[in-house]
């Protein structure tokens, strides 16, 4: 039997797979792909919880959760296109322009 | 009735505004600069002359005018208003009567100055504040008239800007009358807040103030402290001991503003303030007999200064500064109504002999100007013998000059006698008030026709290239001299005592002003004295022969054996240095007061603001400068240091969360 524990160690482990891609890679794209994974493994929470304690509003919060997902992704993608087109390059070391 | 009295002010400061902004790109031409300006002032001087001959036929005395409210604030309530009574009404005619023929004057003596419209401005303004001063129905617009004067005083004295000596001696004259004038608003206050908080009546007004005066109580300390603080803002303004120093030095400012600012109005505003106080002032017999015993000082003090002065406009300062004496010991004493009435005459014939002395000095400069000498056109080692040359110049100096020593049947005498009767016969007043003023009569006498004499008589020492080249001033001037000098010498028929058969009509046109606090607090002449005719006559009689007495030392001295000064000089050198350098006040009062102030100020601009201030304010910046160095350096730019942090963070408010 595959128990809400089980969904819950996955979540967590795809969870923090997505905040290590986001600690280690460079390219903006990679990094991307890793927020997106640690945003799923949220959504497995809630789904998962959701079924466990038979309430709907886990589900609901998906929906928004994606919705924001793909929003953000957008302008996240615009902003790399943007800084491309500058430095030529999406590698996350190269923004530093505003450090002291 | 008196529906205008407004527009009495108001006339001047149109007159300055007009002047002020238009003076120097529009209208430029000197003469309607100068019609404009003593219009202004006449047409006031014509509204005063109706209103007051109004008033004469006019049952009832006091007139006030609201013209608005100005601040409402709980129990304090002030309103522009004009107070019209006869003690206003006589203050009226002479700031406006004896300020236009000064204006008038002026318009010939500052031809051809670059600064003529600004002249003309400021010497508006002045007049305009003045009016407010003696029309003002409560204190604030009285003190907005007071601090006024002040000013124009100041950027009169300062007018020819490009002087040194002027400048400094504009911000002497400002500085030491701030000192009294903090006096006279502490004085504002304590009346006001004791008033008030003790007996409910929260005003400022005159009228009420007069009226609920009593309240204080005959002899309180309150009334006391606050007279003593009014007092000290008359000795500001008006030139007294221990605040005298700064009127010969404003000697350095046009001779006009001398005449009109520093001889016949703004230094009188003390005596008028006391005057629209008596109420005040009559409860407090300590007050009033510092009022006459610094009177007196200031009398003889600045008289014996008079006595060694070569430069004729200091003579005449120093002379102000002994009349003002004169004019103190009288509210001293309680003789309110012969104050006033020697403040009329003295601005009859002091502004006659600053008048005169202008326009010796306008003659003077023009003739050693044309013969390319540099001499000092206001020293009389200079002068002698300009009576010829300058015959209406002399006479009217002459006529003033005899007045002022007392001589029986002009002006001062009659002023003068009532004071010195007063002096004695007062029970207020005590015999060596009366001694140091006689005294200081006879001395009066003496420099003045000391100044006479070197100025007018004897042989021409002007410098022989120079000498032919002295003539008489233009008509604009001399014509203001002319009735200077008629009311000079006729000013003091209003005020015959009745001892010698008059009616002393002034006496009786001011009863409704002082008579009250006169009768409820017994100021007047002793009853033992009343009917001692005899008496009166003594001392009359001893003041005559002090005056003829000085006039005659210095006949003897001046006109017969004109080496006699030079020997005495030479016999007495500390004594006579001692009195040419005025005491050595100036020097003390460096040494004692200007230098002391002065380092604490140094310390406090050099030790404490520059060092301690800055110090804080520099330093608190360079800590955090120092801090945000440090810190700046966890600004690496780089994503993954904050994404690391922020992971970091997350994960610590979890734990906390958790273990909580």
């Amino acid at each position: 039997m595959i128990s809400v524990y089980h969904y819950m160690t996955v979540a967590a482990i795809l969870f923090t797979i997505g905040t290590y891609g986001v600690l280690t890679r460079r390219n903006a794209i990679v990094i991307f792909m890793s927020i997106e994974l640690m945003l799923n493994s949220v959504n497995l929470t809630f789904i998962a919880m959701s079924r466990h304690l038979n309430n709907m509003d886990g589900q609901i919060f998906v929906f928004f959760v994606m919705t924001v997902a793909a929003a953000e992704a957008a302008v996240g993608l615009g902003l790399m296109i943007a800084f491309y087109r500058n430095r030529e390059s999406i590698d996350v070391e190269d923004i530093n322009l505003l450090k002291w | 009735m008196y529906d205008y009295l407004w527009l009495i002010p108001i006339m001047p400061l149109i007159g300055c505004i007009i002047n002020g902004l238009l003076g120097k790109k529009f209208i430029k031409n000197e003469k309607v600069i100068g019609v404009i300006a003593t219009g202004a002032v006449f047409m006031s001087f014509l509204l005063s002359v109706k209103y007051f001959f109004q008033l004469l036929g006019d049952p009832v005395k006091t007139h006030e005018q609201v013209v608005m409210s100005w601040i409402s604030v709980g129990n304090l309530q002030i309103d522009w208003g004009f107070l019209f009574d006869p003690l206003s009404a006589l203050m009226l005619l002479v700031v406006t009567g004896v300020g236009s023929l000064i204006h008038l004057y002026s318009i010939g003596y500052m031809h051809g100055d670059p600064g003529y419209y600004r002249f003309f401005s400021y010497m508006n303004l002045f007049v305009f504040a003045m009016l407010m001063l003696v029309t003002g129905n409560n204190a604030l617009v009285m003190f907005i008239g007071w601090e006024g004067v002040g000013l124009c005083s100041y950027l009169l004295i300062g007018f020819y800007i490009d002087k040194k000596s002027a400048g400094d001696a504009a911000k002497k004259a400002f500085v030491v009358n701030r000192i009294g004038d903090f006096g006279f608003l502490l004085g504002l206050f304590l009346v006001f807040w004791t008033l008030g908080s003790e007996h409910g009546v929260w005003t400022l007004n005159f009228v009420e103030l007069a009226e609920h005066g009593h309240l204080l109580g005959f002899g309180g300390t309150a009334v006391t402290i606050a007279t003593l603080c009014f007092f000290l803002g008359a000795t500001g303004k008006s030139a007294q001991i221990p605040l005298y120093t700064w009127l010969p030095d404003a000697m350095e400012g046009p001779t006009p503003v001398s005449a009109l600012i520093h001889a016949a109005t703004m230094v009188t505003a003390g005596v008028y303030m006391i005057g629209r106080m008596n109420v005040l002032f009559a409860m407090s017999p300590t007050t009033m007999m510092t009022v006459a015993i610094i009177g007196a000082l200031t009398a003889i003090f600045a008289a014996s200064i008079g006595f060694a002065q070569n430069d004729i406009k200091r003579v005449l300062a120093y002379s102000t500064v002994s009349q003002l004496g004169y004019m103190f010991i009288a509210m001293g004493v309680g003789a309110f109504t012969a104050g006033i009435f020697h403040l009329m005459t003295h601005a009859f014939f002091k502004a006659c002999l600053f008048l005169c002395s202008g326009s010796v000095i306008h003659a003077m400069h023009h003739a050693l100007h044309h013969a390319h000498l540099d001499d000092d056109a206001q020293d009389m080692r200079n002068m002698g013998g300009l009576r010829k040359k300058m015959p209406i110049t002399f006479i009217t100096f002459a006529i003033s000059c005899v007045a002022i020593a007392g001589v029986p049947g002009l002006s001062a005498f009659f002023s003068k006698d009532e004071i010195l009767w007063w002096a004695f016969g007062s029970t207020r007043g005590s015999w060596y008030v009366w001694a140091i003023g006689a005294i200081a009569a006879g001395m009066t006498a003496f420099y003045m026709f000391r100044c006479l004499y070197m100025t007018f008589f004897g042989k021409q020492k002007t410098n022989a290239k120079a000498k032919d080249h002295i003539h008489e001033s233009p008509l604009s001037m001399t014509i203001p001299l002319m009735v200077l000098g008629f009311l000079a010498l006729v000013g003091g028929y209003i005020g015959i005592p009745a001892v010698l058969g008059g009616a002393n009509h002034i006496h009786h046109f001011l009863e409704p002003v002082f008579g009250h606090a006169q009768e409820a607090y017994h100021i007047g002449i002793k009853e033992t004295l009343h009917h001692s005719h005899a008496l009166e006559y003594g001392l009359m009689a001893v003041s005559i022969g002090v005056g003829f007495f000085g006039i005659l030392v210095a006949t003897f001295m001046y006109m017969m054996n004109p080496d006699l000064p030079g020997k005495f000089t030479k016999a007495f050198p500390k004594f006579h240095r001692a009195v040419f350098n005025k005491w050595y006040v100036d020097e003390i009062y460096d040494a004692l007061v200007v230098n002391p102030t002065k380092s604490f100020g140094t310390f406090c601009w050099k030790g404490f603001d520059v060092k301690v201030i800055d110090g804080i304010v520099n330093g608190l910046a360079k800590l955090i400068g120092l801090i945000s160095a440090g810190l700046r350096h966890t600004q690496t730019g780089l994503f993954h240091n904050y994404a690391l942090a922020m992971v970091f963070g997350m994960v610590v408010m979890v734990a906390i969360f958790v273990l909580r």
